[in-house]
């Protein structure tokens, strides 16, 4: 209950700010329209029409919410126009990506925490990988998997959602997997214990906690990429691809409910992993926080 | 002649660091017979944790000769023949009590139903029996040190090699849990050598106190305990136990004065 009030001050007061700024943004086409007719305009029937506008500049709240409400749940799940049919894209999308990114995260990771050689060899390209804009790799990324004869775009897409969300994986289990420090490497040493008991019972478990927090990072990424794939891949499904659409038809409502979709998608997975990360907490002995 | 368990001939060890070379060990001459309960004392950097890790083929001198059970410490290391015991307990948070001992006994490939056994076994020789389900966490200071030393006997090695179990603990639960290992070590009749800064805790458990001095890092003295193995608290009351005490403090009061 305390966390909630001021969660809800600050959402009101963002809120209101958003109608002021509907009102100011929007008034100039309706005082266009009042021109043209040669009326005038009062203030109830500008606040009136600022919020009725079918292509307003900056939809208010209420607009957007019917507007969601519309394309979720009064549309069919199959139909192209439902947020649910082109989330359900998008986190197909984000899931396979962050599937992969946990999977090259893990193993780059290991292979740099064990050898000197991948230490040596392999993080200075996994920091470079990321320095690159990915919008300027996702077209690379879709011809060469093209030419590679992927078929799909989904393949592409989950790439580069994988490509954004590997890297907190790899740079926490970097840190995870080298957390145990002298004294409970000795202490396995004193036992005779191989180089893969060392692995198995030390470093992967200790890494763990590190690997955890990384996965609401991990999967924010992955998300942000498969949006960013879906519009730079030119895709022409998936909650971007509403967005771009949108954006080029000059249809506002659905660029917006697009965007809120995906934020709201966003906050549903970033919701589901803490809570995974949490019941993990609890199955590894840790106290319940 | 009975050969000692652990003999140690001009052991030198010198640390090649940033700022020069540290010398660690000098010259140190020191027999181990089977059973013997033997404690290093000296202020601190004067090699007590140097030589125990020499002892446990964690470390290697770079002079003189050291064997236990007549082989090299590396060999005996592989061979199980110590447990060791660090100042922090150094319990996987994420394994329970009986886990963390199982913990030697899984890497040694032990039969499944004879980890069992031996959990409850020595879970019951340092007192925590019915401990084994609970988390670390969920334990005192003493409680975790107590497992570490049952992690540490589990495997039934003949040495247990102590350096600092009870340091970080206070004086009550230390002089309880010294009791413990003295009744532990009646049961088991290990080897044991034990790191101490406390010179009671030394005259107490010891039947042989090794003195040392810092810079080189090596032995003031040896003394033989004449205290009979049985030993209450209160024998720290009598003239024997003050008397032995009183060299110890002499031999680490000259190491200070060099
Ligand atoms: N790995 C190492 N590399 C370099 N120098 C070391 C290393 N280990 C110990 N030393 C040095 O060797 C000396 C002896 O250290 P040691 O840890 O054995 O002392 P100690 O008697 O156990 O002290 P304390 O009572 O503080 O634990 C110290 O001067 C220390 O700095
Ligand atoms: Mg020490």
């Amino acid at each position: 209950m305390n966390k909630i009030v001021p969660v809800l001050t600050v959402l009101a007061v963002l809120i209101v700010i958003w109608y002021a700024a509907a009102v100011k943004m929007n008034s100039t086409w309706t005082f266009d329209q009042a021109e043209r007719a040669g009326t005038e305009v009062s203030f109830s029937e500008l606040v009136t029409d600022t919020m009725s506008q079918t292509r307003p500049l900056l939809p208010a709240p209420h607009q957007i919410a019917t507007e969601l409400w519309k394309t979720t749940v009064e549309k069919k799940i199959t139909s192209k126009r439902s947020m649910i049919y082109q989330g359900s894209i998008t986190l197909k999308t984000t899931l396979l990506g962050f599937g992969f990114g946990i999977v090259i995260g893990i193993a780059l990771a290991t292979v740099i925490v064990l050898s000197r050689v991948g230490r040596l060899t392999l993080m200075p390209w996994a920091i470079i990988s990321q320095t690159i804009p990915i919008v300027a790799l996702a077209p690379i990324i879709v011809v060469l998997s093209n030419a590679a004869g992927t078929g799909t775009l989904m393949v592409p897409k989950a790439i580069i959602a994988a490509y954004l969300s590997f890297y907190p994986v790899l740079v926490s289990m970097v840190k995870g997997l080298s957390s145990p420090d002298q004294m409970q490497l000795d202490l396995l040493k004193t036992y005779g214990a191989s180089q893969r008991d060392v692995f198995w019972k030390l470093r992967l478990p200790s890494s763990m906690p590190y690997f955890f927090a990384s996965l609401k990072v991990s999967v924010a990424a992955a998300f942000v990429g498969a949006v960013v794939a879906e519009l730079s891949t030119s895709a022409i499904a998936g909650l971007g691809a509403r967005m771009l659409i949108g954006s080029q038809f000059g249809e506002p409502m659905i660029m917006w409910a697009a965007l809120f979709a995906a934020a709201i998608l966003a906050a549903i997975l970033i919701f589901l992993v803490g809570g995974f990360e949490k019941l993990a907490r609890y199955m590894m002995g840790g106290r319940a926080v | 002649m009975k050969k000692p368990v652990i003999d140690a001939q001009a052991v030198d060890l010198t640390f090649q660091t940033g700022d020069g070379p540290v010398h660690a060990l000098k010259d140190v001459n020191l027999q181990i017979n089977k059973g013997d309960f033997v404690s290093f004392i000296g202020p601190s950097g004067c090699g007590k944790t140097t030589f125990l890790r020499c002892i446990a083929g964690l470390e290697t001198p770079t002079g003189g000769k050291l064997t236990v059970n007549g082989i090299s410490p590396e060999e005996a290391r592989k061979s199980r023949a110590y447990g060791y015991v660090f100042q922090a307990a150094g319990l996987y948070p994420w394994r329970t009590i009986a886990g963390n001992i199982k913990l030697p006994l899984e890497i040694m490939e032990f039969p499944k139903a004879d980890q069992e056994k031996r959990v409850e076994k020595v879970l019951e020789l340092v007192d925590l029996k019915g401990f084994g389900k609970k988390y670390p966490w969920q334990l005192s200071g003493g409680m975790q040190q107590r497992a570490s030393i049952a992690r540490a006997l589990a495997f039934d090695a003949e040495i247990l090699l102590m350096d600092e179990p009870f340091g970080a603990l206070d004086e009550i639960v230390r002089d309880k849990l010294n009791e413990e290992v003295l009744r532990l070590w009646a049961a088991t009749n290990k080897t044991i050598g034990f790191v101490t800064h406390s010179i009671p805790e030394a005259v107490y458990l010891s039947t042989k106190i090794v003195v040392m001095s810092p810079r080189p890092g090596r032995i003031t003295d040896v003394i033989d305990s004449p205290l009979p193995k049985e030993r209450p608290l209160e024998i720290r009351d009598t003239p024997e136990f003050i008397e032995i005490a009183h060299r110890v403090r002499d031999g680490l009061r000259a190491g200070h004065d060099l």
